[in-house]
């Protein structure tokens, strides 16, 4: 196997990760909240009492700990690879979450929606094949640190 | 209505969080070293940004009306919706961040906006 390959493995490998992960952790969102039940009101006390049962849920943290999965892949990803490649390739994902939420948690999907999601992938991909730095890095940054940073970098 | 307001804050709160992880990032400047000593190291240097603890709250509110809107509607819904923080982040990098958006990435985040209006309509 040439390095060249190796990196394509790798980079494959990662954005298949990031692409199966990201929207496996919306659709254990989506279920750990659904079976929570419907918010009746959303009262401060109601919200509270959420809260604790959104951290009580075992869905949300497999949630959670699947998006912390996505994170972790891009981040890494990133770190080699484009972000102007890995953007779009990322897009799929809007397909994926479909699909999951289709087969997975039997939602119905109109074809209006599915053009729509195919719109929005062709919107991303041309948003992830513009320049990915237009800002020019030896300038200093403008001064917006707000009263509360304690160190700067 | 409260839809609405969840939406905004998932794609207008959610997304100023992240512009303002990218200004923190920026204050803390390239990282190159990607060891795991060195990345708890850019860690705790960013932890000292005040950008970053606004980033935090702020993503913070996003994730907590992401979970308010999966519970009232299908997660087919939801994700390609958020997708409108391609516009948002557009407007905020170039307003906050003195990025330049071509006119390509503006046609781009044209038809994310004409995307999500499809899906809002598909909800069936």
């Amino acid at each position: 196997m040439t390095p060249g390959s190796g990196l394509h493995l790798k980079t494959f490998f990662l954005l298949l990760i990031m692409v199966i992960f990201g929207p496996l952790g919306d659709v254990l969102l989506s279920k750990g909240m659904k079976d929570l039940g419907e918010i009746p009101n959303w009262s401060p006390a109601e919200l509270a009492h959420l809260f604790v049962a959104i951290f009580t849920s075992g869905m949300i943290w497999l949630g959670i700990v699947s998006l912390i999965g996505f994170f972790v892949a891009y981040t890494l990803v990133l770190s080699w690879a484009d972000y102007s490649f890995v953007q779009p390739a990322s897009s799929f994902s809007y397909g994926v979450v479909a699909l999951l939420g289709h087969f997975a948690l039997g939602e119905v999907i109109t074809p209006l929606r599915w053009a729509g999601i195919l719109v929005i992938c062709c919107g991303v991909l041309i948003v992830g094949h513009t320049p990915p730095r237009t800002t020019d890095h030896t300038t200093p940054e403008p001064t917006m640190e707000p009263t509360t940073t304690l160190e700067r970098g | 209505m409260i839809e609405i307001i969840l939406v905004f804050g998932i794609v207008v709160i959610g997304t100023g969080g992240e512009i303002c992880l990218t200004r923190a990032m920026k204050t803390i400047g390239e990282v190159h070293d990607f060891r795991p000593r060195a990345l708890l190291n850019v860690f705790g240097r960013a932890m000292r940004v005040g950008w970053m603890w606004i980033a935090l709250l702020l993503m913070a509110a996003g994730f907590f009306s992401l979970l308010g809107m999966l519970s009232l509607e299908n997660v087919s819904f939801v994700v390609p919706v958020t997708a409108l923080s391609y516009v948002v982040g557009a407007y905020g990098g170039a307003l906050f961040l003195g990025e330049k958006v071509t006119r390509q990435r503006w046609l781009g985040v044209l038809l994310v906006c004409i995307g999500v209006t499809m899906v809002w309509k598909g909800r069936g």
